[in-house]
This record gives structure tokens, sequence and C-alpha cells, in this order.
């Protein structure tokens, strides 16, 4: 039957809101006696707590002063562990670390006491980079500095190096990188101990927030609740930080009787919110004189920051995707989340796998060079077919064409003419061409056994004037979830989206259908709602009440007289995990994700010699993704991703002085503008996935994984330079044009 | 925002008159307010050491743009935008249009003066190397009258300027005797658009017979002030521009200059970067 | 604690309604079109001129409202993105945005709405390198500017411009 809402792109369902300056994010929002709430932050990267000053020429009566002391219940931000305070107490592990809270009805004079506090502190030796920190000269969390390690196991490898003919070795490094969503961070509260807690905010995960809040004041679930409001992206960057701001909000509240505002500028939410883990990777590779791979020995580490927070998740990630679509038959991936004295790294969209998928492509690229083949037909030998296994034995039950893949996204760029051509050219000139590409794969969902643990529900229901009610925790930030929600569940149920209506993220009102992180949201959520809604029409069918080749007055009608006669109209579906889905946790062994996403992507680059500058004149992103529910909204997160990618690659640096980040304004931490993103062109393939809602997959962070590889790889071509490292700023890139060319 | 407005004052003088007036009775104590786009950034960092300021934006005795046969004249109040649109500036001082559509966005363009630029003195500004190319004059007024001044050494140092307490940067005059010269400017920064300099060049020259018969060239970003690389100038005067000699040149102008480390870039890449653009420079003479 | 200075009174025409706010007169318009004029669709994003988020017309020039202090916007004549629909008609530009994509978060979007609106207003061909030029100094994070520009191409051709 052709689909009448998949396949179809349905515009944004508050997309009038947006373009009319009629939606409301955070900020946007006042309460009767509102009052403003800032945080008093550590200068020091790690110390013991002295004694806190309250200066001279504040009226000190006027403020609501928190500190940890007011903590009713765990001093602790909730997540996987508690190690992380919500206010620091005798310690502080990281600059710009909360201390007090300050609350006072004019936000201009709190900035002013914000000043006049001061918090004497004793330094302690602090650590700073990975080697620091694994050389365990100073041990700043648990027993070793480690929060996580991972090895994955597959063949034999110690034995695989004597049959390979080329042995190539290499050390890649990214960076931080900052989500830098244009909203900031923000919180609304109102507290008391007769209310309970209630917040509003800028989110991405409300059962998160939830969580971490219940902890911080020792209520039962049913008295806190928290709204999501409409969020300026997000990134990962509202992934697990808005529990912090929520809980300092809401502390403020409870001690003062009145709602609090929340709201950071952008120097604040640089400097003290989570960043992308900084990584660095080593890769041993052992090919065949043919260029099969062999052997691929890989250890892998990233900085998580000064607490847990989610290192152990993102670990798991870019281990997992540290091998790359390829067959490899023997794979030792040794990794290794450690701490430093910064403010703890956090959720970035790709969540560890742009990590590891730069270090693997841009060595895959070196090692094609030194068997002495094209980039290309070294992944041709190599990509992994269905049957086979992943790294970590996941057998491929899944139709997977990455040569098709490839084939398309050379054929749309050009890249054989085009490499061919600028060899030729390059000898002439100051702008050197390239052009270059990265292969790679995206799971979707959470890992292993996470959907079985997250046990996410959604619920469709329909009201008695016939509209339908979508009820999910996932989130809208701009990627689209609304939108598709509707188109899935009109879909299902035979009619248009503007009958389906999904609520607000509200925990009092809505359930728990998981974080809005992992692009899960389509596969895992979409397919519950899908469910759901399923599920709806076939009660009403059954009941009699409506009958086939309905249109919406009969499916309005059977609404109102089966609520009539049984109450309510509506289904709750909870999450089962496939039983042919089997993770050992132990031994990191399995199906590791339920579907992935596969893609090519192609970046020609010039380059200036003279001045190191390097220009992204063409991008080409090809994807296989399932099926796509929304071509506009799925190319709008692709076209989203690259420009982060390129970013990453190129642009944002963030410049560490003792674990705070000294960048942190707009000016002068770089993203891309318009002129710096060129025009990418996108091509999706479609195999649909048989568990996906209609045949969808994930894709929110792929793109991220693919971009800065296909441009490091593509200025290596331009120039010579052997990149190791992201970003590539032109003051890197010259320092190394000019050793390449003495 | 950081600072506690309370404690700021801005009033709004109806003519210049009355501005002056109003510097050379309290001295030191009045800020001038153009369009506020360096200035509102500060007090938004909590970083304004000033708390009273006069807006000028709206004197008309200091906007306007008048060209005679020989020159061409700014007022202070005159906006990147306002440089970009006029005719005779696009056409006999393109490195000054230049700098102008390398400053900021549009919208800063549309509130950003020359008059702000030129007080503000910031090592990094886009548009003082055109300027000293220029051989810019500025008048500067206040109730004792006017005083006109070459715009090259009216720049003391890092973020300091010869003005006076009770005076006014009126306006700036440009000569048209280089309209027909080689032009060149080219601005390294941070990324294509709204970038911070990391280095700026801007050159003009006259060649004769393949010779450079005169030249100036000015940098910005590589010294406390934008530079007139009087040095290079002189080892240039007079000579083709052939590769020899271009690495002569490039080896006086790293004497010249002082690049420094900072958080945006290197003393090493500003340093080279700079030897390249004045290579590029005189590449396009010789063409 | 220093003294507090006297608010001003700043009379404006804003989205072609005379209004009267008080303010401090450093305020910066972004805050009194926020809350005193409870106009919230002009957004914060940066405090520094950077990210365009902030931007309105003032006298018909495309401006970052966080960086105009109160005591200029006196006598001025402002527009916001709620002045933009003409009721509840959208704008020409407005409807290409719903459907061609051109907002995600949407938290951009009134300021690239503007910074659009401007640019139709000065070229009535914007090229391609015209709109993205004109568009520079709004920062987007989601977009990637791709389905910013079809959008804008989109309104041009819908108004009978070519693009």
């Amino acid at each position: 039957m052709e689909e009448r809402q998949i396949g179809k792109s349905v515009p944004r369902k508050e997309g009038r809101e947006k373009v009319t300056g009629g939606a409301r994010y955070v900020d946007d929002l006042t309460f009767p006696e509102m009052i403003h709430g800032v945080t008093v932050r550590s200068s020091a990267a790690r110390g013991r707590i002295l004694g806190i000053h309250f200066e001279e020429g504040i009226p000190w009566d006027e403020f609501t002063i928190v500190t940890a002391k007011d903590i009713p219940g765990k001093n602790c931000v909730a997540l996987l562990i508690e190690d992380q305070p919500c206010l620091a107490d005798e310690a502080v592990n990281h600059p710009e670390e909360a201390v007090v809270l300050l609350a006072h009805p004019d936000k201009y004079l709190l900035e002013e006491a914000r000043k006049a506090v001061r918090i004497e502190i004793e330094p302690l030796p602090a650590v700073f980079t990975i080697e620091e920190s694994l050389s365990r000269k100073q041990v700043i969390w648990g027993e070793d500095n480690i929060f996580k390690a991972l090895q994955v196991e597959k063949g034999d490898l110690d034995s695989a190096w004597d049959g390979a003919a080329f042995i190539v070795e290499g050390e890649y490094e990214t960076g931080a990188q900052e989500q830098l969503y244009i909203e900031p961070q923000g919180m609304i509260a109102r507290a008391s101990p007769a209310e309970g807690v209630t917040v509003w905010g800028s989110l991405q995960c409300p059962y998160y927030v939830h969580k971490a809040l219940v902890r911080l004041f020792g209520l039962p679930k049913e008295r806190v609740r928290v709204v999501q409001t409409e969020t300026g992206g997000g990134f990962g960057g509202k992934e697990e930080y808005p529990s912090m701001i929520a809980g300092h909000a809401a502390l403020l509240a409870w001690k003062s009787g009145k709602p609090v505002k929340i709201i950071y500028d952008r120097a604040e939410d640089m400097a003290a919110t989570t960043k992308r883990h900084p990584s660095r990777t080593r890769h041993r590779t052992g090919v065949t004189p043919e260029g099969k791979l062999l052997a691929m020995e890989i250890d892998f580490t990233l900085d998580g920051g000064a607490y847990e927070t989610l290192s152990p998740v993102v670990l798991s990630r870019g281990t997992i995707h540290a091998a790359g679509p390829y067959q490899c038959p023997n794979v030792r991936i040794r990794s290794r989340a450690i701490a430093t004295n910064a403010p703890p790294h956090g959720a970035f969209r790709g969540f560890g796998a742009p990590q590891s998928v730069f270090a693997l492509e841009r060595h895959l690229d070196r090692v094609a060079s030194a068997v002495g083949l094209a980039p290309e037909e070294l992944r041709r030998r190599n990509f992994i077919r269905e049957g086979q296994t992943l790294s970590v034995g996941q057998v491929i039950r899944e139709r997977v064409d990455m040569n098709k893949l490839l084939e398309r996204a050379l054929e749309m760029s050009a890249y054989h003419a085009k490499r061919k051509r600028f060899a030729e050219e390059n000898a002439r000139g100051a702008i050197k061409r390239g052009i270059g590409f990265a292969s790679f794969l995206h799971g979707a969902g959470f890992t292993g056994s996470g959907e079985e643990y997250l046990a996410s529900e959604a619920m469709v229901r329909v009201t008695r004037d016939g509209m339908v009610e979508v009820l999910a925790g996932s989130t809208e930030m701009g990627q689209g979830t609304n939108t598709i929600f509707g188109q899935i569940a009109a879909e299902a149920l035979g009619l248009e989206c503007e009958r389906v209506e999904i609520l607000q993220p509200d925990t009092s009102l809505v359930p728990n259908s998981g974080p809005t992180v992992a692009s899960r949201t389509a596969m895992i959520v979409g397919k519950l709602v899908e469910t759901a809604a399923l599920a709806v029409k076939k009660s009403l069918a059954d009941s009699g009440f409506l009958k086939a080749g309905y249109g919406a007055k009969e499916f309005g009608n059977a609404s109102r007289q089966y609520i009539e006669q049984f109450g309510a109209l509506g289904s709750l579906v909870k999450y089962q995990h496939p039983k042919d889905l089997r993770w050992d946790d132990g031994k990191y062994q399995g199906d590791a994700y339920g579907a992935y996403a596969w893609a090519v992507y192609v970046a020609e680059v010039s380059v200036d010699v003279r001045t190191a500058e390097i220009r992204i004149e063409d991008f080409v992103a090809v994807q296989e993704v399932g099926k796509v529910i929304n071509p506009v909204l799925a190319a709008g997160q692709i076209e989203g991703g690259v420009a982060q990618g390129i970013g990453f690659a190129l642009y944002e640096d963030v410049v560490w002085q003792e674990g705070r980040m000294v960048n942190g304004q707009m000016t002068n931490y770089i993203m891309p503008t318009s002129m710096d993103v060129p025009v990418i062109r996108v091509h999706f393939e479609e195999i649909p996935y048989e568990r996906g809602p209609a045949g969808a997959k994930g894709i929110g962070e792929l793109p991220l994984d693919g971009t800065a590889p296909a441009i490091a790889n593509a200025i290596s071509h331009a120039t010579g330079a052997d990149i190791r490292q992201i970003p590539i700023t032109p003051e890197k890139l010259m320092e190394m044009l000019e050793s390449v060319n003495a | 925002m950081r600072s506690y407005l309370a404690g700021y004052e801005m009033e709004v003088p109806r003519d210049l008159a009355g501005t002056l007036e109003r510097l050379a009775r309290e001295p030191g104590v009045w800020k001038a307010f153009a369009g506020g786009t360096d200035l509102m950034v500060l007090l938004e960092a909590g970083k304004l050491p000033h708390r009273r300021f006069l807006s000028i934006w709206k004197l008309r005795e200091l906007r306007g743009i008048e060209v005679t046969p020989r020159h061409v004249t700014l007022g202070a109040l005159t906006t990147y935008s306002d440089v970009r649109n006029q005719e005779v500036l696009e056409r006999e001082f393109p490195l000054l249009c230049r700098a102008a559509a390398e400053t900021g966005s549009i919208a800063t363009q549309n509130r950003g003066t020359i008059g702000g630029n030129i007080a503000n003195a910031s090592p990094a500004a886009d548009s003082p190397p055109a300027l000293l190319v220029y051989d810019t004059e500025l008048e500067l007024v206040s109730v004792h009258g006017t005083r006109w001044l070459p715009y090259q050494g009216f720049w003391k140092g890092y973020k300091q300027i010869d003005l006076r307490g009770d005076e006014l940067i009126r306006g700036i005059r440009v000569a048209r005797e280089k309209s027909e010269w080689m032009q060149f400017y080219r601005k390294v920064g941070t990324r294509r658009a709204q970038a911070i300099s990391k280095v700026c060049f801007a050159g003009a020259a006259r060649l004769e017979a393949g010779r450079i018969a005169d030249v100036r060239i000015a940098l910005g970003s590589v010294a406390p002030t934008g530079l007139r690389a009087t040095e290079t100038e002189k080892l240039l005067q007079g000579e083709k521009p052939a590769p020899a000699v271009v690495r002569a040149a490039q080896e006086t102008l790293a004497r010249e200059i002082a690049p420094i480390n900072d958080m945006r870039s290197t003393a090493q890449y500003r340093l080279r970067v700079a030897q390249n653009l004045l290579a590029e420079f005189c590449e396009r003479m010789a063409a | 604690m220093r003294e507090a200075v006297r608010k001003i009174r700043v009379q404006c025409k804003i989205n072609g309604r005379a209004m009267t706010i008080e303010a401090y007169p450093m305020a910066r318009l972004l805050d009194v079109l926020r809350e005193q004029a409870g106009l919230t669709g002009t957004k914060e994003g940066c405090g520094e001129g950077e990210c365009g988020a902030c931007s309105i017309e003032l006298d018909g020039e495309l401006v970052n409202s966080c960086l105009v202090p109160a005591a200029q916007a006196d006598g001025a004549s402002i527009l916001t993105i709620e002045g933009v629909a003409d009721g509840v008609r959208l704008s020409t530009l407005q409807q290409a945005f719903l459907t061609h994509g051109g907002a995600q978060c949407g938290i951009c979007t009134p300021g690239m709405i503007l910074a659009a609106l401007n640019l139709l207003a000065r070229h009535a061909q914007p090229t391609e390198s015209e709109i993205r030029e004109g568009l520079a100094g709004n920062l987007c994070r989601c977009t990637g500017y791709s389905k910013i520009f079809e959008s804008v191409v989109e309104a041009c051709r819908a108004m009978g411009q070519r693009a």
C-alpha cells in the first residue's frame, strides 16, 4: 500500500512558532515572583576549600545563598554513578566547579554579588593531560585515575603478525569540542518541601533530570516533575549537564521559596559545561601482500575530565567503532577513559565514535600508501559483508553493500578525475587541491543490552474528538522528533499528520522513552510509537466501531463511541529486546547494535600554501540509513552534522590553560559561518530495516564520524602533510608544510 | 550580561558643540560612544572601565563623505556600510573598501564607524593598514578648535592614541593621489567571515617600467599598533620585484614586525604569513 | 555600591506600534525588547555581537540588538521577528523556511529571517555568494546553512526575483 506520510517532507510540526518568534524557550518564560540565580565557581583546578568569604558592599541579607550544606538529599548529580557533587563541599576537582549559589530579584546586582564571593582554596597538584593521568604521579580519581577500561579480542592477534607483509603504526589525536548550541543552558525551578520540585528547561532527557533531582532532594518520584521547554539545540551537550543546572535552580527555589531562573551566558556555558572527550589512539596494523587486513591492534584513550559522568558509555561506543566497517580476523582493542582536572567531558553527537573513526580512517589511508594501493582499493578489499563479523564478534545480518556506497560517493564527487587533475595542477601555483574520503558505520540505539536496560515506553492515545496524542519522553531539539512521530503515528492510523499532537515532554504526563541520544529516537522510540498506534487501530477495528476504508470523520466517530463505551482509547508499549540480539558485557562481545547506518563521505579541499588556510570546496555524503521518514529533515541532519564535522576538523580548537578553557567566547572559539561551509551534497540509499518504524534506522550522529577524516585525508592528498591530529589549524598545517618541503 | 547597569550613564548631546563643551568641562570623565560595537562587548563581559558616555551617534557634523578633486574626507561616524556603498571609495580606495567588507558582519558594518575603530586602537583592526597605506590624516576637534595630524604617529602604542581628554575625532582625509597605484589587501583571519585577523596586509605600489617607483606597506596584528613597514618599503624602492629582492624584503620585514603568540595564533605563523603576503604583493606587481 | 543612575524614557516605534519604555540608558536594546516590550522572539546567543540571534532592524538597518544601548533607541523605528508576518499571514520568506526546512531548533531563526529580509531589501536579485555573505553574521549550529539558503532562494523565486 502506498505510504501517505512516510517518505514525505511534511513541514516541521512546530515550524510556524519557530519562524514567527512564537516558540517559547526557557529564557522567554517568566513566572510570578520569579527571581534569578547565579553560580559561583572555583578558579582552581584542584584543591581543598578552606573557606567562603562574602565581601562587603553587597546587601547579603537580600540574597538567598546555597552551599552543599543546604542539600536535602545526597550531594551528587546522579548518573551512572554518584561521584560528581552538585556543589563542591570540601574539595574542588576542576576549574569552574560550582561551589556557591546565589539568588536575588535583580539579575545585575546578582552579577556584582557573584564577583564579591571569594572561595579560599588551598591548591593541590593537578593533572591535565592523558599522559599525566596515566603516569599516576597524582591520583585524582578512584585508585588509578581510570573511570573505565575495556578490552575487545577477536581471533589470535599475537600470532597474526607473522603473516603480515606490511605493518603500519600510527598515533592520532583529537581535541575537545564544544557543542555550541546557540541557546545556552537554562532552567527555571519551583521547589518546596510542601510542593516538591518542578523544573522547566532546555534539555534532552527529562527522565535523567528527574532521576538526579529525586536523589538530590531525597524525594519520592511523584514529587518531582521535569518539563522540557523548546530547546535551542543540544547535540549531547544537554544530555547530562541539565541535571546539574536543574539541581542548582531547584536548590535556590527550595531555600528562597520563590521560582528561580538560571540562564548561563555564553562565557559561562563554554567554560563550565561538558565538551567532546579529547582522544589519543594508537594503531598497529598488519596486512597481507594483497592489502587484506590481517591484524589490527588498537589502543584508545579518552580524557574524561574530573568526574565519571558518561565516560564509560562514550568509551564503549568509541571502542566498538574503532575497527570500522571492515573484515579483519584478528583484532585487539584496549581502551580506557581517564580522569584529569578539567570540567567533566560529556556527550556530543557521535559519542566516542568521531574520535576512533578519525584515527582509523586516517590510518587506513597511510596503510594503503604503505602497501602501494589507492585508498579506495584498500577499502574495497576489506569492506565487511553480510555474514562476516565485526571486531566485537557481531555477525552482520543486515544487507550491506559498502562497495556500492563507495562507488556512488566517488562518482558524485568526480573523485578519480579530480585525483588525476589535482596531481597535475598542484605542481604549479600556491593553491593545492585535494580530495579524500572516509568509509564508516554508526550503530543506532544503546549498545548491547542498553536498550533492554532502558526498557523504554511510549503511548498513543485518542481524545474524545478524535485527535491522536503521542506521549513520549523523547525531546524535540531541532532534529525533527515531533514531526516524524506525527508522521509515524499518522501513517499507522491512516490519518493526516495534522490529526496527531505530540505532547510536551513532561514527566508527570509522558512515559520514560529513554534519553534522546544515541541515534535511537526514530528507530527505537519511533517503533514504539508505531506499535502503539497500530494497537489503537486494532482496538478500534476489533470493537466494530471502525470499518475498513475509513476517513478522518469516521475515525473521529469511532473513537468517540469507543471512549463512551470503554472509557479510554490508547496503548502504552514497552520496548521488547529482540531475542536474537545477544551481548556479553564481561567479554565485550556479541551484538553491539541492532542496526547500523553505513556511509562514505568525500571531501574536496583547497589549501593556500602561503597562509595554510583550508577551504572545503565540495562535500559529498552518501549513506544507507534504512527508510527515510522525512527527506528534508533527514538531509538537514546530515548537512548540519557535516558542518559540525567541518568545525571539528578545522576550526574548533579549545585552548586550555591549567584545565580551563580560555577562549570561551564566540569570537575566539570558531564555528563555521555560512561562508565556511560549501554546498553539501547528500544522497540516501534505503534498505528498510524490518525492526525500525516503516523501516527506519538512526542517523543523527552518523555525519560526525566521517567528516573530519575525509577532510584530513583530502588535506593530506593536497599537500603531502601526514595529518595526525585535529583540529587541523593553519598554524599546525603551516609547520607541517614547512617540514614536508624541507 | 556582566555589568551593573545602574552604574552606567549615557547622555545624548544635541550637537557637536554641546558635546565638545561637555568634554571640556569634565575632561577624562566622559567617553564618546558611537556605534558601540566595541564598547558594548566590553560592557557585556563586565570589562568596561568607563562609566559615563556621550552618545555621538546622531551628530550630523560627524557624518558624511565629501569628495573634492584632490581628497576624500570621511566623517568620523562613517560606517563600514557607508564606505562600501561609496562610489569613489570603491574605485579609488579599494583597500579601505576591502577592509570594511572584511570587518565583522553586515550588522557590525552598519554600526561600526571609522572613528570608533581608530579610537579603539586595536592592533587586530582591519582598517588601519589601509588607512596607513593611504597616508591618512585625522581631524581632531575640541572647544579650542581643530588640529590635523597624520594617522601615522597618532597611534602611540597598544590601545593608546594621541587624543586629548577633551578631543573628538572629527573625520579622516585621504588624498586621491594613489588611485592609479597597484593595490593589494589581504586579511588572514580565523575563518572566512566574521573573523578576527591573524595577519592583515595592505600594500600599494606605483610601478614605472617594471620598477617600484614608490610603495606603501602596512600590516595589522603583527605589532602593538598597525604598522607601516618603512624599512621594507625603503628596500623595495627603486627595485624590480625579482625573487632575490623579495627574499631580502621578507628578511627586512621579519625584523620590522613583532608578532606574538596568543589564543588565536602563533608568532611563527604570523611571521611566515606576513612574509608570504609580502611575496604575493610583489608577485602581483610583476604580473 | 555604586549609585543608581536614573532610568530614561525611550520612545520608539516597534513593529509599527509607538511605545514608551523605561530603561537604564545602557540597558541592551535586546533586553528592552524581550523584557519591557514583552517581545521574546529576539534571542540572546552570545552577548558579543557574533551570533546574530539578536538581529533586528533599527531605522531600516540590520543590527545586533545586544550591542545597542537603550539610549540610542530613542526615536528609532524597530522591526523584530514579531513584526514580520502580517497578522496570521506568514511572509513569503517565513513560508519558504517552513517548506524548505530552514529552521531546525529555531533559536537562530528569528535573527536569520531578519537578516534574510534585510538582504532581499538591499539586493533585488541576490547571487548565491551574496546570500552567503548577507547571512554570514548569523550563526546556525543545526542546519549547516544549506536549507537556509534553499529557503532564501525559494523566497526569491516566489517573490519573482532571480537568485
